[in-house]
């Protein structure tokens, strides 16, 4: 177990080193620092000056291993226009992006699994062939789309949901804060969560009900049946358990490229978190902010992909975590 | 009364174009704790015979017509409920390949428990108790730690026993096992048949063997139908049909074993392929493969019928036994 746990925090180590060396890269890459900073009212001798200073001139290996010891003590620089830590800005947004990812994965948990598992043990149904239907939609159509559409029916046709912003939110620890304590804040999330699940669910539905079909075809689900089990149990505790496997693998890479969607949806439906907060830094090329952004969304990734692996260790018996790397 | 007795049973599968016969009026008995082999190539309905026995034929295969009397009971008939509660209980089946057979993420234990739970009121201590017992009966050492055990961590035919163990758990009376030792080592097959016949033996359960092994089925059986094309074609007692058989086929089987060529010499092949079920040819099945067809085995199935000590469906039954009297005499 130590061993894997070991190994594993090296492959991370390895990946997060991959994506600073990226971010830096563009940093040096977006625009003049010193325009940002001083505006153009300072003459080229003073720029030179403050390019020495500012260490703009030494070489690349000295300032990506500057980069990355101000980044290991959790200095990503600061931003240009927050004029604050960009870690700070972006720790700050990061509540509302993390809870609308865990709003689309409980919707796409909650979802996918029995709609995946439905259509897999009863495939000729108007109601499986409906749900197939949708779900090659759900797929096809963007994600900013289906915000746009959503937003169009459900708040501004019918008027059920407000169309933008977190509504009321109510502080647990330190800056979290969170929409799950009060009314008004599950009725903001609920759309925002919707539009974001919109293409992971129907590509978790089909998966599902593929692997679903065929571990039912499986010789151990025949055996199951010879051994006179109830199909409830067969279908839920033989084939659910197998069926799940690769699904866990899949859903922890999702999950990652999750937090990346939610730039789309965040925008559209003006959500106060890192998502739109990138989209901005963009446009006012606040270059610490946009590299700190890719920085901790990597971090992200490699902490659910670990964290999933090691569930998915947990669940199959045939990966022994305590033997492995041993 | 028998304990088994099929009347007519017919298999059809439902393919894209047509529906296709894979059995084709199927009959036989099995008396109370009587031993039968099924035998014939791949594709003659051996093992679509056991899962429709079970009434557990899989899309788009399906019992057309036909009766299966179980214990007064016909298996056709039951509904899903009546065959859940004869299925691992009154009737189990062992399966070809054990590395399959098992669920992979669930323990042996788990798997043992639940079909005891499944069929009696029992508390899970004691249906573990009676998993181990059922475990040390098929040779299993230390059963308390393998039923801890995941499949993937014991060999081939270890889980071969522990499936054996699992058909035994309710003491059924029938047991049908579908080839339960091709999937394993030559040296393993032996002792997994050893321990299936003495089980049966000492238990009166009724055993049917499938099997291609001619030699398998000599040794545990005590009578035998051979299989072709979705049809018997020869049906007897083992010793009668190993040492006199009287269809072709069947001669045609025995003098392939390696016992009957001597060494160096080559083996004595069946010539061509046992037809595809979509394009079965009229007459009697086996006419294009057989020396002794005439113009009658070309269009008309043979009907079996009692001959001697056995029954046979074959048109010239009686010409092939005059001949080979007039062979004996000669020698």
């Amino acid at each position: 177990m130590f061993a894997y746990l070991v190994k594993r925090v090296f492959q991370a180590i390895a990946v997060m080193f991959v994506i600073s060396v990226i971010g830096f890269a563009i940093q040096g890459n977006l625009g003049d620092p010193l325009r940002e900073l001083v505006g153009q009212s300072v003459s080229e001798e003073t720029r030179q000056q403050l390019r020495d200073e500012l260490g703009l001139n030494d070489s690349f290996m000295t300032q990506y291993l500057r980069f990355a010891g101000n980044a290991l003590q959790g200095d990503l620089g600061t931003s240009y226009f927050f004029k604050e830590p960009a870690l700070d800005v972006i720790l700050k947004k990061l509540p509302a992006t993390l809870e609308l990812v865990m709003g689309a994965t409980l919707i796409i948990i909650g979802l996918s699994v029995p709609l995946g598992v439905y259509t897999a043990i009863k495939p000729d149904t108007v109601l499986s062939r409906i749900i197939m239907g949708l779900s090659i939609v759900g797929i096809s159509i963007p994600v900013f789309l289906t915000a746009i559409m959503m937003i169009f029916v459900f708040s501004v046709h019918y008027g059920w949901f407000p169309s933008f912003g977190r509504g009321d939110v109510v502080h647990v620890w330190g800056y979290w804060e969170t929409n799950f304590l009060t009314a008004d804040g599950w009725m903001h999330i609920i759309l925002p969560s919707f539009a974001l699940a919109s293409i992971m669910l129907p590509l978790f539905i089909r998966l599902i009900r593929s692997e679903m079909m065929e571990v039912l075809q499986s010789e151990y689900v025949k055996f199951a049946r010879a051994k006179g089990i109830s199909p409830r149990r067969i279908y839920f505790l033989h084939a659910l358990k197998n069926t799940l496997l690769p699904v866990i693998t899949v859903g922890g890479v999702q999950i990652g490229t999750m937090v990346a969607y939610t730039i789309l949806t965040e925008t559209v439906f003006q959500w106060p978190g890192m998502g739109f907060m990138f989209l901005e830094a963009v446009n006012r090329v606040d270059t610490p902010l946009i590299v700190a952004y890719l920085i901790v969304v990597g971090f992200i990734f490699v902490v659910t992909n670990t964290i999933v692996d090691l569930i998915y260790g947990l669940v199959n018996p045939t990966v022994n975590i305590a033997r492995m790397g041993a | 009364m028998s304990l088994l007795s099929v009347r007519d049973l017919t298999v059809k599968f439902a393919m894209r174009e047509q529906t296709v016969t894979a059995l084709n009026g199927i009959s036989f008995d099995l008396a109370k704790g009587e031993r039968l082999g099924i035998v014939g190539e791949s594709g003659a309905g051996k093992s679509i015979t056991g899962f429709a026995l079970m009434n557990l034929l899989s899309r788009p295969g399906f019992i057309d017509h036909g009766q299966i009397m179980f214990e007064g009971e016909d298996v056709v008939t039951m509904n899903d409920r009546q065959l859940r509660g004869m299925r691992g209980n009154r009737m189990a089946m062992i399966f070809q390949d054990p590395m399959v057979t098992l669920n992979p993420v669930l323990t042996i234990g788990q798997q043992m428990i639940e079909t005891l739970m499944a069929h009696r009121k029992l508390s899970r201590e004691e249906a573990r108790q009676i998993a181990i017992v059922k475990l040390r009966e098929v040779y299993i050492p230390s059963p308390e730690e393998r039923l801890e055990q995941y499949p993937h961590e014991l060999s081939g035919g270890m889980r071969q026993r522990i499936i054996i163990a699992i058909a035994l758990l309710l003491d059924p009376q029938l047991i049908i096992a579908d080839e339960p030792t091709t999937a394993l080592d030559v040296t393993i097959q032996a002792d997994i048949m050893e321990l299936l016949l003495e089980l049966c033996q000492s238990n009166q359960v009724g055993l049917i063997l499938i099997t291609h092994d001619l030699g398998v089925v000599s040794q545990m059986t005590e009578r035998t139908l051979v299989m072709y094309a979705g049809r018997i074609i020869e049906a007897g007692r083992t010793r009668e049909i190993i040492n006199d058989p009287q269809h072709p086929y069947t001669q045609g089987l025995i003098n392939a074993l390696p016992q009957q060529t001597l060494p160096g010499q080559r083996l004595k092949q069946i010539p061509g392929n046992m037809p595809s079920l979509t394009n079965i040819p009229p007459g009697c099945p086996f006419n294009p493969r057989c020396e002794y067809a005439t113009d009658l085995c070309r269009s008309r199935i043979p009907e079996i019928s009692h001959y001697g000590e056995v029954e046979v469906a074959c048109h010239e039954v009686q010409r092939l036994q005059s001949n080979d009297a007039r062979r004996e005499v000669k020698a």
